[in-house]
């Protein structure tokens, strides 16, 4: 025994005996996780939030979250002798007089939109592989509930700098508010200390966001990391994988050291856009006055989609009795939010509520296996890119020498009819894809070999795929479609026939499928050649 | 039976391939150099890292074809921070995809559902854990609790009232008085009709009393546009009309949409456009809303001028002016 490993066991031991822990980490050391580039997606969010940490409390060590007027003597001359609030000054201090802090700036707010890119491919991934199914329907409200919450914590962070930009932003989210019916003029006099804007909401917002949502987040994340744990990662499907394993690579030492390495690259990958790629010059934009702005006002591209919405709304408003209801900023800003994010939550007991599948699921699923879930995630995605895309009309008016109103007009039809075509599109080609592996399995690769047969017929030669290939493409199952009882035994309507009749038609849509291929009909085939 | 489906069937988990450093000590040894190396350059770059904050002035910059002038300090920084990180992850992948095992290993699952036994056993503990404390037995003690609890969540709510006065009739109210005159921002120095050419447009707001101060507050609710035009290419009727002077109209600058400052006017179609949503007004119609998201025109300040000749405000606005809220009436 050498004295490392003397040194090592002795660590161990004083630990065990303290802890009784022995038994479980030399399980889960050697705990097992497969292997696949989109399951490093969520493990980008999990380093660029460490990396928020970091980068962010070094920018509070700077920064005075205050709308105290001052008069601007730092090194930037453009700015010189101007009044602004002590939260933009100290953020001009940041990006001019603190080495260093212009990097960290732009590294905190580089880091904001991976972990918002992050998140957002990585449920796009979670969704189109099935892997919310049972059990797992807990992390996947987590997951949105962390979205959610970036969204809002990133809308924070670039509202603290108090630059002309980000007031806009705050002046928007406040007449949101105050568009709320019965209680909005309240609430928002609450949240500004008074009319806006006040002195009040960037202190306000900045606790918030250094420290209440960071919480949660630690907290969330951690729960959200300890089921993954406990309930063990999902794998896609292949030769020798099953709903009972996992196959993969143990804890220690790999999954440490491409973990461990993995985060280094994300933390490089960051270093390196905010040494190179310019990220919110907030003193291009000047200190925030309400009565100025800047053409081109755009909000980061988390947010963009909502004021894509926004800006497409039709202009209604109700006045009666006395009263006002903004329809066009309630229903894009908050009724239109609330429903896809309800929606999304509940997405699991939907599906498994049209299916009737309530077992449990570990082998990911390929997204042309289920025509109906990838074709419902083509339709919500289009209506977010076409919103999105209106966020940015201006810019892509001006870049692509449209009017403002054409492309008004495109979004305010395109996002009605787009998603429903997306729909449709999205599950032919499942089906289609369906179809192309199903003739893979029973006729063979296409070689490219053209053979001249004696009778002068040319043929193309068809080689058969190997075992493995053929039982990833037809190892899913195919559910058959619900057949709740619509009538009863005297052929007449049972009470809650019309639930079931809707059931039965979801479920109808959901399980159309090209029949996979089977042994027997390859045999057939062969039979006949 | 004879006409069951037969499936495919699975071939299990194909045979492990070694890589070469598993087999050739020589490549084995190449990889761990390769490792050696990338940690190195790592090292190389906290070493630009610490070089650039020690003796890179913080205005000095350079040409780089694609990113154009930088700052040399600012780029050391970063390029030395993104190297030394970079290259100890590569390091660490690296080394993990060549000389660590790379065997797959098997694992088992279980299904998470408890035994029968232990899913009754549960719900009798958690039965007689409610019978032991007695909740249904003695409503007394539930409802008095209930209340209790419904009560004290209260308290936040009661304590956070502070955060802000009531908006009594702030949403409604703005500095601009009968008489009041319009002054330049920045600059605060009265205008003459004569100041402003046919076509200009001038940013305004109320002249301040002795000794006032201007807040943003201020700004946010008082900031008026005026614009010029010629007095027949107005189509207004008789009391707006009234309301403008020699061609010069004042609309407030406060979006009635989401409360933007309406900046941009283009002076061939005469409409102003907010640049956050896009809501086109009309100037010569009131700036009547002619595209976009706005339910409403912007309020219209009624201007004339006071003996002195300077621009004044003829009255108060008659609305509300910025974004729409539930007491307002119109």
């Amino acid at each position: 025994m050498t004295a490392r490993e003397r040194i090592a066991g002795n660590v161990a031991g004083y630990v065990d005996d303290r802890t009784g822990a022995a038994k479980w980490m030399k399980k889960n050391l050697t705990k097992v996780f497969p292997d696949h580039w989109s399951f490093l997606l969520g493990e980008i969010c999990l380093y660029s939030f460490v990396i928020l940490l970091l980068s962010g409390t070094f920018l509070t060590f700077w920064f005075d979250p205050s709308q105290r007027e001052v008069i601007y003597e730092g090194s930037y001359e453009p700015l010189s002798g101007l009044k602004m609030s002590a939260a933009y000054a100290s953020t001009l201090d940041i990006s001019f007089e603190v080495r260093g802090g212009l990097l960290m700036r732009q590294i905190h707010h580089w880091a904001a939109l991976i972990f918002m890119v992050g998140i957002v491919v990585h449920l796009l991934r979670v969704y189109f592989t099935g892997a919310f199914r049972k059990p797992r329907e807990f992390n996947w409200i987590i997951g949105v509930g962390l979205l959610t919450l970036g969204i809002v914590e990133g809308f924070l962070g670039y509202s603290l700098p108090d630059d002309l930009l980000s007031g806009t932003g705050i002046r928007i989210a406040e007449a949101i508010i105050q568009a709320l019916p019965l209680v909005g003029s309240y609430i928002a006099f609450f949240a500004f200390g008074g009319a806006f804007p006040g002195e009040a909401f960037i202190p306000r917002i900045y606790t918030v966001h250094v420290l209440l949502l960071p919480g949660i987040f630690l907290a969330l994340i951690t729960v959200h990391l300890m089921l993954v744990w406990y309930q063990k990662h999902t794998q896609f499907p292949g030769p020798g994988r099953t709903e009972k394993n996992v196959v993969g690579y143990p804890l220690m030492p790999v999954y440490m050291a491409k973990a461990g390495g993995f985060f280094f690259i994300v933390f490089g990958v960051t270093a390196f856009l905010g040494a190179v790629a310019s990220i919110n010059p907030i003193w291009l934009y000047g200190p925030y006055t309400p009565g100025q702005i800047s053409a081109g006002s755009q909000p980061d591209w988390y947010m963009g989609w909502l004021d894509g919405l926004v800006r497409m709304a039709p202009p209604i408003e109700t006045h009666a009795f006395g009263h006002t209801i903004s329809w066009n900023i309630l229903i894009p800003g908050l009724i239109l939010p609330g429903i896809m994010f309800t929606g999304l939550a509940l997405y699991p007991f939907i599906e498994s509520w049209a299916t009737g599948d309530k077992r449990e699921h570990h082998l990911l699923d390929r997204p042309r296996n289920t025509p109906n879930r990838t074709a419902i995630g083509a339709m919500a995605l289009t209506f977010t890119i076409v919103s999105l895309l209106n966020g940015g009309n201006d810019i892509i008016a001006t870049t692509f020498h449209l009017t403002i109103n054409q492309m008004m007009w495109f979004s305010r039809i395109g996002v009605l009819v787009l998603p429903p075509l997306a729909f449709i599109i999205t599950k032919r080609l499942c089906l289609s894809l369906q179809r192309a592996d199903r003739d893979l399995v029973l006729h063979g690769r296409e070689t490219g070999r053209l053979v001249r047969m004696p009778s002068g017929e040319f043929v193309e030669v068809h080689e058969p795929i190997s075992p493995e290939k053929a039982w990833l493409l037809t190892s899913h199952e195919q559910l058959a479609p619900l057949e709740l009882p619509e009538l009863d035994g005297a052929g007449v309507r049972r009470p809650g026939a019309l639930k079931n009749k809707l059931r039965n038609r979801i479920s109808r849509a959901t399980a159309t499928a090209v029949p996979k291929a089977t042994e027997t009909e390859r045999r057939e085939l062969e039979g006949h050649h | 039976m004879s006409n069951e489906v037969e499936l495919i069937k699975d071939p299990g988990l194909p045979a492990h391939v070694h890589r070469r450093a598993d087999t050739d000590p020589k490549a084995a040894a190449r990889a761990e150099q390769q490792v050696a190396i990338l940690f190195v350059l790592s090292a190389i770059g906290t070493l630009l890292l610490i070089y650039s904050y020690i003796f890179i002035k913080d205005d000095k910059f350079i040409f780089i074809p694609v990113l154009g002038n930088t700052n040399l300090h600012q780029l050391g920084l970063g390029m030395g921070m993104a190297i030394a990180l970079f290259c100890i992850g590569a390091g660490l992948i690296h080394w993990a995809k060549t000389l660590m095992p790379d065997e797959e290993v098997i694992a088992h699952r279980h299904e998470f559902r408890s035994e029968d036994e232990d899913r009754e056993e549960f719900v009798k503990t958690v039965k007689a854990g409610a019978s032991a404390a007695g909740l249904g037995r003695r409503p007394l003690i539930k409802r008095t609790l209930g209340a209790a609890l419904g009560l004290s969540a209260l308290t936040p709510l009661l304590l956070l009232r502070d955060l802000g006065p009531l908006p009594k009739d702030d949403l409604t109210k703005t500095s601009w008085k009968k008489g009041t005159r319009l002054v330049t921002d920045p600059g605060d120095r009265p205008i003459r009709p004569e100041d402003l050419e046919v076509g200009a447009v001038a940013q305004t707001l109320p002249e301040l009393a002795e000794g006032e101060e201007r807040t943003l507050n201020n700004i946010g609710k008082d900031a008026v546009l005026l614009i010029r035009l010629r007095p027949e290419e107005f189509n207004l009727d008789a009391e707006r009309l009234s309301w403008t002077h020699e061609g010069i109209i004042a609309f407030s600058k406060i979006c009635s949409h989401m409360g933007c400052a309406v900046a941009l006017y283009e002076q061939q179609t005469k409409h102003l456009l907010c640049p956050c949503h896009q809501s086109t007004f009309d100037v010569t119609r009131a700036a009547k809303v002619i595209f976009g998201p706005a339910a409403r025109p912007l309020p219209q300040l009624n201007i004339t001028v006071d003996e002195e000749g300077y621009l004044v405000a003829g009255a108060p606005f008659t609305e509300p002016v910025g974004p729409s809220f539930w007491e307002r009436s119109s």
